[in-house]
């Protein structure tokens, strides 16, 4: 209770839920307030934001509402960003839990792999994964996942080492409790809070990726995504700028949302660190 | 030269890595669909299935994977990283011919990042809590959360198409030919909005970074000490605090390394420069596997290189990691 109340004395950090529970409402509502399809032809093509009421922030270069893709969008990137960022978490997690409980030539080894991975650059990586699995949704939020988690994996890791000979896990090891109940039983819970915290990192660095991709033409073309948007606003940027600048803002505000509530859950759950 | 033998030790412990990086892409290019003789075939305008069996046989892709892989890396080893059917000539060359533009943009970013970083952080740090440190801190969260791209566009719109000071993208002029300072002036005003577009969001990383470990360092006894014999501000911060505080800068560098290049990929394809990241991306359109693989591995040496370069930095600014040893 005490963080919960620490967490609510920083502005920043309300400010930051505020603006994140608008962008989950966004995503609820999009179906209720434009039932019809996002993707498909709505009125003449290129017309400017606030220019007629029926397309608040204007239609694309083929006709399509904005504000619809706008909210369908906010779906898309949640949901990419809450899948993948649940995968890498989990990949981190265990790797991370291994490593550092059992040391030795496991730690050795999966920490080789988690070098490999940190020495490629993730975006090369994510384009290798597209190339090779091809660019539907599903493989796309599972290549954001898959280059995402080292960092996880290293911060658990060391939460691990920290803990894995304090007094309560050696009491538990003296019970007879097996490996596997003392990491996930014992242990796990005592080093997830840093890790949760974490977590929105990588969720706005998940939401980026997802984003460049799509910029680049190299996600799923069929559902309607920010990153699409930009990319297809890029043809008409000397002119209509608006097409491409509305969904980069959408980008950075839910960006802004889950850095901010991250540093405010960190600062709520490890009150000495505050203002650091 | 103790420096150079540990920051050996650990140039040579990166070697297992990157072969583990090689065999691991090289077998997941294996699900690839179609192979080289496939994108070469689609190049010709098709063929029949005997010259498409004696290409194969020609490449060595007929053996088992586990005989290709061995072949891959045999090649590796003598510095050839395979044919690209796409562009007609060697990898290794196409590569070559696209690393000087990422190298130079890298280079400046980071410069632009680690300078501004460091004069923000250590203002911010300065007036803790009062507006200069709010307007840094804001704009730093601000500058994390933008999409590269998205700055990039917008930043043409305003620099190139509305104000006309700077050119929306490319390498160089190619309609002039220009020479000696010209050619580099000219090379300088393209690359100012692309270093911008990818230093931003290692602009907010380093300056919080910066903040933070002033702040920590400010508090140390032997700061007190330096400000009790009666240093003037400036000189505890800039002779004391500053070679403590940018040891984490530094460490950042090595860890951020491979970002900036990936971001490299999405900054040099909104300007359209003729680099790596612009090839990568390239690769994959075109199903270019060969060069694709060949990127991942000069990726790969450049973050190590990378590494090396800040180990050696890294001992130069703090003596104790040598002594330790």
């Amino acid at each position: 209770m005490d963080a919960v109340k620490r967490y609510f004395r920083s502005p920043a950090a309300i400010a930051g839920l505020i603006l994140l529970l608008i962008v989950i409402a966004m995503a609820i509502s999009a179906g209720w307030l434009y039932p019809r399809d996002p993707l498909a032809l709505a009125g003449r093509p290129l017309v400017w934001p606030f220019s007629n009421p029926r397309f608040l922030l204007g239609t694309d270069n083929s006709g399509r509402d904005i504000a619809a893709q706008i909210f369908y969008g906010a779906r898309i990137s949640l949901l990419i960003g809450g899948v993948a960022t649940a995968i890498a978490i989990l990949i981190g997690i265990l790797v991370g839990a291994f490593a550092g409980y059992y040391g030795g030539w496991v730690d050795n080894v999966l920490m080789r792999i988690t070098e490999a991975f940190q020495t490629l650059p993730n975006f090369v990586l994510l384009l290798v994964l597209v190339a090779v699995f091809g660019s539907t949704l599903t493989t796309v939020t599972i290549a954001v996942g898959v280059v995402s988690w080292p960092a996880p994996a290293r911060l658990t890791r060391a939460e691990f080492l920290s803990l894995r000979n304090r007094e309560f896990v050696q009491a538990g090891r003296t019970l007879g409790m097996k490996n596997i109940q003392l990491i996930f039983g014992e242990i796990l819970p005592n080093a997830l809070p840093p890790v949760i915290v974490y977590a929105s990192v990588v969720m706005a660095v998940a939401i980026l990726l997802e984003s460049a991709l799509a910029f680049l033409r190299l996600s799923d073309p069929n559902v309607a995504s920010w990153g699409n948007l930009i990319g297809l606003g890029r043809d008409v940027l000397r002119v209509q700028w608006y097409v491409s600048a509305i969904p980069g803002i959408a980008i950075l505000v839910t960006v802004l949302a889950v850095s901010l509530v991250g540093q405010g859950l960190n600062d709520a759950l490890n009150p000495r660190l505050k203002g650091r | 030269m103790r420096i150079l033998t540990l920051a050996g030790r650990r140039l040579a412990a990166s070697i297992p890595t990157l072969i583990l990086i090689l065999i691991g892409v090289f077998l997941l290019l294996q699900f690839a669909p179609g192979d080289t003789v496939d994108a070469m075939m689609a190049q010709m305008g098709g063929g029949d299935a005997a010259t498409a069996r004696e290409l194969r046989k020609f490449y060595g892709l007929d053996l088992s994977i586990p005989a290709q892989l061995g072949n891959y890396l045999w090649r590796l080893v003598r510095l050839d990283l395979g044919f690209s059917s796409i562009y007609g000539k060697p990898v290794a060359s196409v590569i070559l011919e696209r690393l000087p533009p990422t190298i130079l943009l890298m280079t400046a970013s980071l410069s632009f990042a680690f300078f501004f970083g460091l004069v923000f952080g250590v203002i911010a740090a300065r007036g803790v809590n009062r507006w200069p440190d709010t307007l840094i801190s804001t704009l730093g969260l601000i500058f994390y959360a933008t999409p590269s791209f998205w700055f990039g566009l917008m930043a043409i719109v305003v620099f190139s198409v509305y104000l006309q000071w700077l050119p929306p993208g490319g390498f160089e002029d190619i309609g002039a030919v220009r020479t000696g300072i010209w050619r580099v002036l000219d090379i300088a005003s393209h690359l100012v909005l692309p270093t911008l577009t990818l230093g931003l969001i290692f602009l907010a990383i380093y300056l919080r970074i910066m903040r933070a470990s002033m702040l920590e360092v400010l508090n140390l006894d032997y700061v007190r000490t330096a400000r009790a014999k009666g240093l003037d501000e400036t000189r505890v911060v800039t002779r004391h605090v500053l070679r403590n505080a940018l040891l984490p800068m530094v460490t950042l560098i090595g860890l951020q390394a491979g970002t900036m290049l990936g971001g490299s990929v999405v900054v040099e394809s909104v300007f359209s420069l003729p680099g790596l990241g612009r090839l990568a991306y390239e690769s994959v359109v075109q199903r270019d596997l060969n060069t694709l693989l060949g990127i991942v591995f000069v990726s790969a040496l450049l973050v190590i290189t990378v590494n090396f370069v800040v180990d050696l930095i890294y001992a130069r600014l703090d003596p104790r990691i040598t002594a330790e040893g």
